[in-house]
């Protein structure tokens, strides 16, 4: 549908103009905020993925990014004490470069969610609801008991981690490589959901009797896109981590799971930018509705209520009005 | 017996008490319609799900194409050449039609697991997707969504998704539901045509279509097979009278 392609263009580029416009104005902050929008994007765009993509509602996804958040706090603090992560039989040293830390975020998160995802895939409906938010609680309450990364207190990490030619303390610059990195996810999933593999997924999601009387191994279509799911979400906890410098068992928590959630229906479920504008929105809410009263987010149950109830298609299914096609 | 695709062996399946099969034995031959007609509640539907890989009999096999498969999951008979259609349309309703048959082409060839293709975009797909939108001749509406499609088309739609996969045989559970007189002469001249390419395990309520169409009929009631024959046969098997055809003359 080519006016969905120009409401994404536009939530892109907004997300790109408010802090170059915000670094004009010299206003740190909003630059902040906007890194923030699009980090919980890029999470968002990982369940999306498994939840609007594959109709599997995953209440535990902040297992993931947290265990990404976790990733880096635990390679970074090694690496800011000068202490090697293990030494026997062979010495692992903590790392402070991104690269390497995404990539052991994606690894381990796509570990997590296979093990999970193989696990409660054999369920359905409310179970499966269930039994991922079961996991995910799981990894809440072990980091709250893991005294060796600072258990209930959570983790600081003093300096921002590098990227080779890029100065990370800079909000502005930091800000380009999270936008970069949900660009470039972004296109990759929009690829996803358009080859054989999405479609695949997209139609058991519509009818799973119809994809395994065409041959198609379900179950096993469903956790690869779980595990693709979770190392998306993984990715965006390392990321958050990063933006705060400081990683907590919060990460983990239920709530985390159900924000993620929440972008996506703020923002349109199964839609490619609708975890941005979700995001996005959440943020800016969060940011004005918070000055004005400590309870902002009964305002924001209004907000979801008014849009589950009469914009189904969230944010960009509302401007687009009409269904995501393939074949568009 | 070793000519046919498809043989079921003694299947028996209990739900609690209710036998719903209770050691039925069939078998489709090459190039034949094999009707299965029964009261409601004989366990058509459980002998259709017991055929496709849906539920596991008690004990029993079933062998397709030569192989035992009983063990085998749908998708895995699916891909061995077992084409189905439902009772209730099995569609992807946000679909078009087209990628209700692309969906097809892709369990059929296998290329579920291509992450970074078009699929619509794939000439092989598309080209077998169309063969079987052109065979019910439904290319017309290929970017038509499957939920803006009548009864009768979905039914059209629901066979050429089974034509996407090349079946050795097909497993179709009421073809004709729903559908019109017209429709429905059209769909037994189409099935008539179909079954020299793959023979046709078919259950059906419409009677004027089976009689007209199967080559062989087999008679279920109360999870058991009574008669297997011709439609001659059947018509005048007096078993048959008083289990199926008095009841339906009665109504």
């Amino acid at each position: 549908m080519i006016r969905e392609r120009y409401i994404n263009f536009l939530i892109g580029a907004l997300l790109l103009i408010v802090p170059l416009v915000a670094l004009q104005m010299d206003e740190p902050f909003i630059i902040t905020l906007a890194t923030k929008a699009a980090i919980l994007a890029l999470a968002g765009v990982g369940l999306n993925l498994a939840l609007g993509q594959g109709g599997l509602v995953s209440f535990g996804h902040a297992a993931y990014f947290g265990i990404g958040g976790y990733a880096m706090g635990i390679l970074a603090s090694h690496a800011q004490d000068y202490a090697p992560l293990m030494e026997v039989p062979f010495v692992i040293e903590g790392t402070n470069l991104m690269p390497v830390i995404w990539l052991v975020a994606i690894v381990a998160s796509a570990l997590a969610a296979l093990l999970i995802g193989a696990l409660s895939l054999r369920t359905s409906g409310v179970y499966f609801i269930m039994v991922t938010l079961a996991f995910g609680q799981m990894f809440y309450y072990f980091a709250i008991s893991w005294p060796a990364y600072g258990g209930e207190d959570g983790l600081s990490i003093y300096v921002r981690n590098q990227f080779p030619g890029v100065n990370t303390l800079d909000p502005i610059q930091f800000f380009g490589i999270c936008f970069v990195v949900l660009m470039a996810v972004l296109f990759l999933v929009n690829r996803l959901n358009k080859s054989p593999f999405g479609l695949a997924l997209n139609g058991a999601h519509q009818n799973e009797e119809r994809a395994l009387t065409v041959g198609i191994n379900v179950y096993r279509l469903r956790l690869v896109a779980f595990v693709i799911s979770g190392a998306i979400t993984g990715l965006a906890g390392a990321l958050f981590a990063d933006l705060n410098r400081f990683v907590s068992p919060t990460m983990f928590s239920w709530h985390t799971s159900g924000e993620i959630m929440v972008f996506i229906i703020l923002g349109g479920v199964a839609r490619l930018f609708g975890p941005v504008a979700g995001a996005a929105v959440y943020i800016l809410l969060e940011h004005m509705l918070g000055g004005i009263s400590e309870y902002w987010q009964i305002y924001l149950g209004l907000i979801l209520l008014f849009v589950v109830l009469f914009a189904k298609g969230g944010i960009v299914g509302g401007l687009a009005r009409r269904e995501v096609r393939h074949d568009g | 017996m070793t000519d046919s695709i498809l043989r079921v062996d003694n299947i028996c399946k209990s739900f609690g008490a209710l036998k719903a099969s209770d050691g039925i034995s069939l078998d489709l031959k090459p190039g034949e319609i094999h009707a299965l007609i029964g009261p409601n509640g004989a366990g058509k539907s459980t002998l259709i799900k017991q055929i496709a890989g849906g539920l596991k009999p008690d004990s029993g096999k079933v062998y397709f194409d030569g192989r035992d498969v009983s063990q085998h999951s749908t998708a895995r008979r699916a891909r061995a050449g077992l084409g189905r259609t439902f009772q209730i349309s099995a569609l992807a309703m946000d679909f078009t039609v087209l990628e209700n048959v692309v969906l097809g082409a892709v369990g059929q060839s296998g290329s579920v697991f291509q992450f970074f293709r078009d699929a619509m975009k794939d000439t092989r797909l598309l080209e077998r997707a169309y063969k079987a939108l052109d065979r019910v001749e439904l290319r017309d509406l290929a970017h038509v969504r499957t939920s803006e499609l009548s009864h009768g088309r979905r039914r059209q739609l629901e066979v050429a998704v089974a034509l996407t996969l090349s079946p050795k045989a097909f497993l179709m559970d009421e073809p004709m539901a729903g559908m019109g007189a017209e429709g429905s002469q059209a769909l037994t001249g189409f099935l008539e045509a179909l079954k020299a390419e793959a023979p046709i395990l078919l259950v059906e309520h419409d009677m004027d279509a089976v009689f007209a169409l199967a080559d062989r009929i087999s008679v279920l009631v109360y999870g058991k097979i009574i008669a297997t024959g011709t439609v001659d046969e059947i018509r005048t098997n007096p078993e048959v009278k008083l289990a199926y055809l008095g009841e339906e003359d009665a109504a």
